[in-house]
């Protein structure tokens, strides 16, 4: 019965109750494949970076100038060598800095380079779930940063205890606790100008005062307040307590360390999903 | 067997007293306007006029201030996410992954839309083959001309298949080939039922590509019609461009009144609206005035675009 017919009827869109609803697992699934993707693109030369980074570190710091330090005895590092003082301190630090250049850079190209985000959010994707890609993502980075420091350490002999895994958590949780708060800073910069500051008088300074490479007890009692206020500290010590198997002797600090880092997680990851959905939603 | 009566043609967008506020400025000042589906509709207007902000609410990635906006029958505050689940969207500015391969850039926008990898890439070489860059699959995107990007944007704008495609400025900055080859693309996914959505300030892109169109003009919907409509309505069936001796023009007072039915004293030129471009000629000459050329021309667009929002310069 059906009438042939030569001309194409356009079919009228589905509207209304008819229109599918996208799934909304999806949309965290596709933002995080989406940073995946990047990684793949050059996943060669970013690995070889961590695995550099360590290394150089380990060897410059570790066996070149903790030949001179271990002369000084044993006191001045609780007892191990500098190089096993110095390995779980190291390995937050530099999970800290690679996940704080990972909430700067991406965000800033997302919104302002190759505008990513905005087409993401021509989809069905929310801001929530564009934030949460690059977060879980900067997460994934940090986890593979401080796993292949931790493979470097146990290479180099620098593990008292494997407590040194230990380390690898604490980094990411450090590294959040930096990436977030910088994303979301960065969702309203234009350039790096107001990066650039960060970078040179806040992680730098950060890294090198941190207790990273002496305990902050060497440190002016003036400033040393100042610790408790930035997260870095809070990873390294925790970290390297229970690397040395020392975190037994003072519960109650390492507890706080570690609740001072989620709250500061906790509240960088809620800025940055607020401030991604400001920026997006105008 | 009996025929099906043409299905009620409900409006796939319809907007009343739409309104977009920042601030204090009013970007979007209580518009009405209905797009059917299949059509070609345009927003026209300089630049500020609010055609990108009303754009971006119908794109659900903006609020609507006040009035009311439906899409595909659905409010976009509460459904944003599925009505854009069927949209295709051309941004004004180019957004696409620089740092990713073309087919990546495709293929990941797909996914956005919940499609399984086979069908993103299957679909992904389609509309490669569509906007001609099967060659360039797996280049990277940064040294592709500006041609080829905007192409790149439709192609990965169509790989939900989109029931209505929105282009804000789709060929600002494009040189004239890849213009027609855009144009000629856009019309036949018009042809396939596509509903397009496209603001522009050419008046040329405006007469090939748009059903019906909205003039806007300091946040506000001016006219509307088909082309020809507004050329009828608001200038006349033709235009005589004058040009005189630099002194002259000046001097030119009330000497050509009468002439025409409307006219235009620019710096440059004298533009006299008529029905009969030759008469106006021949009553210039009557008069004995002597200008330099005389262009006698069929009514644009143009026109009605500078007789609607002026001739001052908008920034």
């Amino acid at each position: 019965m059906a009438l042939a017919s030569s001309a194409p009827v356009p079919t009228l869109p589905a509207t209304g109750d008819r229109v599918p609803r996208p799934d909304p697992v999806n949309a965290f699934r596709a933002s995080y494949e989406h940073q995946i993707l990047l990684y793949l693109r050059n996943w060669r030369g970013s690995l070889f970076s961590n695995f550099a980074q360590p290394v150089l570190f380990l060897l410059a710091m570790g066996v070149g100038l903790g030949t001179y330090v271990d002369k000084g005895g044993p006191d001045a590092t609780g007892g191990v060598s500098y190089l096993q003082f110095l390995a779980p301190a190291l390995l937050v630090s530099s999970v800290m800095q690679g996940a704080a250049g990972e909430g700067t850079f991406p965000v800033l190209a997302g919104f302002r380079w190759t505008r990513r985000y905005h087409a993401m959010y021509a989809t069905p994707l929310t801001p929530t779930a564009i934030a949460f890609g690059q977060l879980a993502w900067n997460a994934t980075h940090a986890l593979m940063v401080g796993s292949i420091f931790a493979v470097v350490i146990v290479l180099f002999g620098a593990a008292a205890t494997p407590g040194i895994l230990w380390s690898v958590p604490i980094g990411v949780l450090t590294g959040i606790a930096f990436s977030a708060p910088i994303a979301a800073y960065m969702t309203s910069q234009r350039d790096t100008t107001a990066w650039n500051n960060i970078w040179r008088f806040g992680i730098t300074p950060l890294f090198l005062f941190s207790g990273t490479f002496f305990p902050i007890e060497r440190l002016p009692d003036v400033i040393r307040p100042l610790a408790w206020l930035l997260p870095l500290w809070h990873g390294v010590d925790l970290a390297r307590a229970l690397a040395l198997g020392t975190a037994g002797q003072e519960p109650l600090l390492h507890l706080a360390h570690l609740a001072i880092l989620v709250v500061v997680a906790a509240l960088g990851a809620w800025a940055m999903f607020v401030r991604f959905r400001r920026q997006l939603e105008k | 067997m009996t025929t099906q009566p043409a299905p009620a043609r409900a409006p796939l967008i319809a907007a009343r007293g739409l309104t977009k506020r920042f601030g204090s400025f009013t970007a979007v000042d209580a518009i009405d306007f209905d797009v059917a589906p299949g059509e070609s509709f345009g927003f026209l207007g300089p630049n500020g006029a609010g055609k990108t902000s009303t754009m971006r609410m119908i794109g659900c990635i903006s609020p609507v201030t006040d009035g009311k906006l439906s899409i595909l029958g659905l409010d976009p505050s509460s459904d944003g996410p599925r009505i854009r689940g069927q949209l295709g969207v051309v941004p004004q500015e180019d957004s696409l992954d620089t740092d990713l391969s073309v087919i990546d850039n495709l293929i990941i926008y797909g996914r956005y839309f919940g499609l399984s990898r086979a069908e993103c890439t299957r679909r992904a070489h389609e509309m490669l083959e569509f906007a001609q860059l099967t060659e360039r699959a797996n280049d990277r995107v940064e040294p592709l001309s500006g041609g080829m990007k905007r192409r790149l944007t439709i192609a990965r704008a169509l790989i939900n298949e989109p029931s209505i495609l929105l282009l804000d400025e789709p060929t600002t900055g494009l040189d004239p080939q890849a213009r027609h080859l855009l144009w000629e693309r856009l019309y036949r996914l018009k042809q396939r039922g596509v509903t397009l959505v496209l603001t522009t300030h050419y008046m040329d892109e405006a007469e090939q590509l748009c059903d019906r169109l909205v003039v806007m003009d300091k946040a506000k919907i001016v006219a509307e019609g088909s082309p020809r409509q507004l050329i009828e309505r608001y200038s006349s069936r033709e235009v005589t461009e004058l040009r005189f001796p630099v002194g002259i023009q000046e001097t030119l007072g009330d000497r050509l009144a009468g002439i025409g039915d409307r006219i235009d004293l620019l710096p440059d030129r004298v533009l006299v609206y008529t029905s009969d471009g030759e008469a106006v000629s021949n009553a210039v000459h009557a008069r004995g005035l002597e200008p330099e050329t005389v262009l006698v021309r069929r009514s644009s667009l143009e026109d009605v675009f500078l007789r609607l929002t002026g001739r001052s310069l908008v920034d």
